[in-house]
């Protein structure tokens, strides 16, 4: 209240600004002019269509074209219905505490380690056929079916959906905090409305400004997806995003200039999805106006209800399968079909590939505390500078950071990538560091801005009233009361950054290598126990992170009854 | 509809909750139709979780014994959907996605098909509540005891057989709370519904002109006075 704002823009707000657009303009522009033509780093200095015409003559690129679109929406809009009709069932019951227990730590599975775990459990040499073969099926020898990598993508489809519904659901979750809401749900029971109809005709309209921009991250991520789809999805053709890779990937200097193209249609395939589904949002919103008033209350709901259950366990289950699997891949020797568990074993091996996976282990770990704690620290200073200064921009503020996840990661990748190779500055560990930023500093200000929000006010004004400095305000009071929310954003922070394969992949150049990289890249083609490995420790990475935001506190606060969970 | 037999009305027969070890309440009482039960307590004395109990949101780590009985059903096993008891919380939860006029036709059985006729329900609950007009309005630009009156109206027009409220009137000014409180007592008594209030203001428990029941630190409770 003493304290004037100063004038102009805050230096925090400066530099992430610098951080998220910076990368994301000049990849959009280095993207921009190859694919016109334009690249005087491999010495093209004329503008040209030859990349789009080139582009537009490979065989298959409307499939691929349709696979991204079509898979991509599909993934996101089942995964948001998947989340609404369990959420709408089972909130406040003790059936969903328990299997938000499962989920929220299912949302730390790197992407590429999901796709590994669910080939291993749904291939036609997987577990779930094994399970029944050959007694009731009679096969002595993986049928030959194209349940992986099938052309129409539903194994892809189905990679995401386990992936998104946790994220979603978490999102959906925060957005059930706000206050009162549970007191809507009452109300609307207490009026006689069924707990479905009462979600969707009360609850939802009110929180679902909170949950429409994970839900667009979710389209631009589903629609551009990389290494669940080299993994999961169809080959011939494969989807946009992973064709782009390889022509980006080709030692013929035509095609990279045609990546870039196909790039520029990779933005507007993400494009055109997030329209189709803000149409369908409008349409939906619009149409259940009338329906609104009518005073149906809906209480026969027992088929919606256990649906939405039946699918959420599935889903659970088949993730936490999939994880097993791979813990049981990376310890076997031999596992030939169609035994349901391996003939034999072989630790000693298992050794041998983990101690010539421990540089990347290192890279992988150094890569994800130096975001972590880059990321957690700018949206700290960015959180108290903000509310020093009092402005009110929280909405703008959190458009913008949110902004580089509506975008296809690989749009503005390519451009980096060749930007940073003409300024040798590719594969080196700050640029990888740097490309990881743009997409941690998003998560990292998720995590932290609500429980930042939440925090009493009065305690900072009590303490600058006994005349503490705002520093001290902050190191003091703020920053220990806020310990837990801190640490976990650490941990989301480096989940996020240890989940980055594109970004690693382009900008790394080979040169920077983590374990999420060589996991995608056994997985296709390599050994399928090294893959599995490499895929645990992609999750041992996040798991540790989230094992010590749940440890530390605990002990610092041993003493400290209030600073206990509340339950 | 009531007739004056022994079982009409709200009747918390032999009810106690529990918290674990620890007894929260005791209450035996009947609430006859167009009557006022006041229950007083402090924060933290279990009113709530009576409300919650009677309306069936009782959370799963409470414990509760007795029943609750509305004109001779008992309520105990049914979903909160299917008691058809009112609840008016301490904050007015209009919806703020719809209208007022919206809020009130959403409460409005689906028996009643025809919209023009939903929409004549829902305006003639306005004017009753002094509201004639309102009825297109966003409920955010409505004050406190306006906001109050409308929700007392949609409580009401989806046909409830008793009501809780949970201290209504606590955040409204001191000149209005007399006026709403009175609408809210005379729509019952001329209803013939039985009401719980729950409130730690003595005026509350005065202008109700019914039973009290206290709860305090002397015990959890001492029967129905």
């Amino acid at each position: 209240m003493t304290t004037k704002p100063r004038a102009g823009p805050a230096v925090p707000v400066i530099l992430v600004s610098v951080f998220l657009a910076g990368p994301v303009l000049a990849g959009l522009a280095g993207t921009l002019l190859p694919a016109f033509g334009y690249l005087p780093a491999l010495g093209r200095t004329g503008f040209s269509l030859e990349p789009i015409r080139h582009l537009f003559q490979q065989p298959g690129l409307m499939t691929s074209v349709w696979l991204s679109l079509a898979t991509g929406l599909m993934a996101s809009v089942l995964s948001l219905a998947i989340v609404l009709l369990f959420v709408a069932g089972w909130s406040g019951t003790r059936t969903f505490r328990r299997l938000t227990r499962f989920l929220s730590p299912l949302l730390s599975v790197p992407h590429a380690a999901a796709a590994i775990g669910l080939a291993f459990l749904i291939a036609p040499s997987g577990f779930l056929v094994r399970l029944v073969s050959p007694w009731v099926t009679g096969w002595t020898r993986p049928p030959d079916v194209l349940i992986l990598n099938d052309p129409l993508g539903i194994a892809m489809t189905m990679g995401l959906v386990a992936k998104e519904v946790p994220f979603l659901f978490l999102m959906t979750l925060a957005a059930l905090n706000r206050p009162r809401i549970q007191e809507y749900f009452k109300a609307g029971a207490s009026l006689g409305y069924g707990r479905v109809a009462t979600f969707f005709t009360i609850v939802l309209p009110q929180i679902y400004p909170l949950i429409r921009l994970p839900v667009l991250a979710v389209i631009a991520y589903a629609t551009s997806v990389v290494d669940v789809a080299a993994i999961l999805g169809p080959t011939t053709p494969a989807p946009l995003a992973p064709r782009l890779v390889l022509w980006m990937n080709d030692p013929n200097l035509a095609y990279r200039l045609m990546a870039s193209a196909g790039a520029l249609l990779q933005l507007a395939v993400s494009a055109v999805a997030l329209g189709t589904y803000l149409a369908g949002e409008r349409l939906i919103a619009a149409t259940s106006k009338r329906h609104l008033v009518t005073g149906h209350r809906h209480l026969r709901e027992r088929t919606a209800r256990y649906g939405g259950l039946l699918v959420m366990v599935t889903i659970i289950a088949a993730m936490v399968l999939s994880l097993m699997l791979l813990g049981l891949w990376s310890a076997a020797r031999s596992w030939w079909f169609p035994a349901v568990l391996p003939q034999a074993w072989n630790v000693m091996r298992m050794a041998d590939t983990l101690g010539m996976s421990l540089g990347l282990l290192g890279t992988t770990v150094a890569l994800a505390s130096a975001s972590a704690l880059v990321a957690t620290a700018l949206t700290l200073w960015l959180l108290e500078n903000r509310d020093h200064r009092k402005t009110s921009s929280s909405r703008r503020l959190k458009t913008l950071v949110f902004l580089p996840l509506l975008l296809p990661q690989i749009s503005f990748l390519f451009g980096l990538q060749l930007l940073f190779l003409s300024a040798d500055f590719s594969g080196t560990f700050t640029a990888v560091l740097l490309a990881h930023l743009v997409f941690v500093l998003p998560y990292a200000f998720l995590a932290l801005s609500d429980p930042w929000a939440r925090l009493d006010p009065r305690y900072a004004k009590a303490a600058a009233a006994i005349g503490a400095s705002r520093g001290r305000i902050f190191w003091q009071i703020r920053l220990p009361l806020l310990l837990r929310p801190v640490l976990v954003t650490l941990a989301v922070a480096a989940a996020v950054s240890v989940g980055q394969y594109l970004p690693t992949l382009m900008v790394g150049a080979g040169r920077i290598v983590t374990v999420t990289t060589e996991s995608v890249a056994l997985a296709s083609g390599g050994s399928r126990q090294s893959a599995a490995l490499l895929a645990l420790l992609q999750l041992g990475v996040p798991l540790a992170g989230f094992v010590l935001a749940a440890l530390l506190p605990a002990l610092l606060h041993r003493n400290r009854a209030a600073m206990r969970l509340e339950r | 509809m009531h007739t004056n037999s022994e079982t009409t009305g709200l009747f918390l027969q032999n009810v106690a909750l529990h918290l674990g070890e620890t007894l929260l309440l005791r209450i035996d009482c009947r609430i006859e139709p167009g009557t006022v039960l006041t229950v007083m307590g402090e924060s933290g004395s279990g009113k709530s979780s009576l409300l919650d109990f009677i309306a069936g949101f009782l959370r799963p780590d409470f414990q509760a014994s007795g029943k609750i009985l509305l004109d001779g059903q008992d309520l105990t096993p049914l979903n909160p959907q299917e008691r058809h008891i009112g609840l008016m919380f301490q904050s007015p939860l209009l919806f703020p996605h719809m209208s007022v006029l919206q809020n009130l036709m959403f409460a409005i059985p689906a028996s009643v098909r025809k919209r023009s006729i939903r929409r004549e329900m829902a305006q003639q609950a306005l004017d009753d509540a002094g509201l004639a007009g309102f009825g297109s309005r966003d409920p955010a630009t409505l004050s406190g005891g306006q906001q109050t009156r409308v929700a007392l109206m949609r409580t009401l027009l989806a046909e409830p057989h008793a009501l809780l409220l949970d201290e209504p009137f606590s955040n409204l000014d001191k000149a209005r709370r007399a006026d709403i409180r009175a609408l809210v007592f005379d729509a019952a008594r001329e209803k013939g519904l039985p009401v719980l209030l729950v409130t730690h203001d003595e005026e509350d428990a005065t202008a109700a002109s019914g039973k009290v029941h206290v709860l305090d630190e002397s015990g959890p409770g001492n029967g129905c006075v």
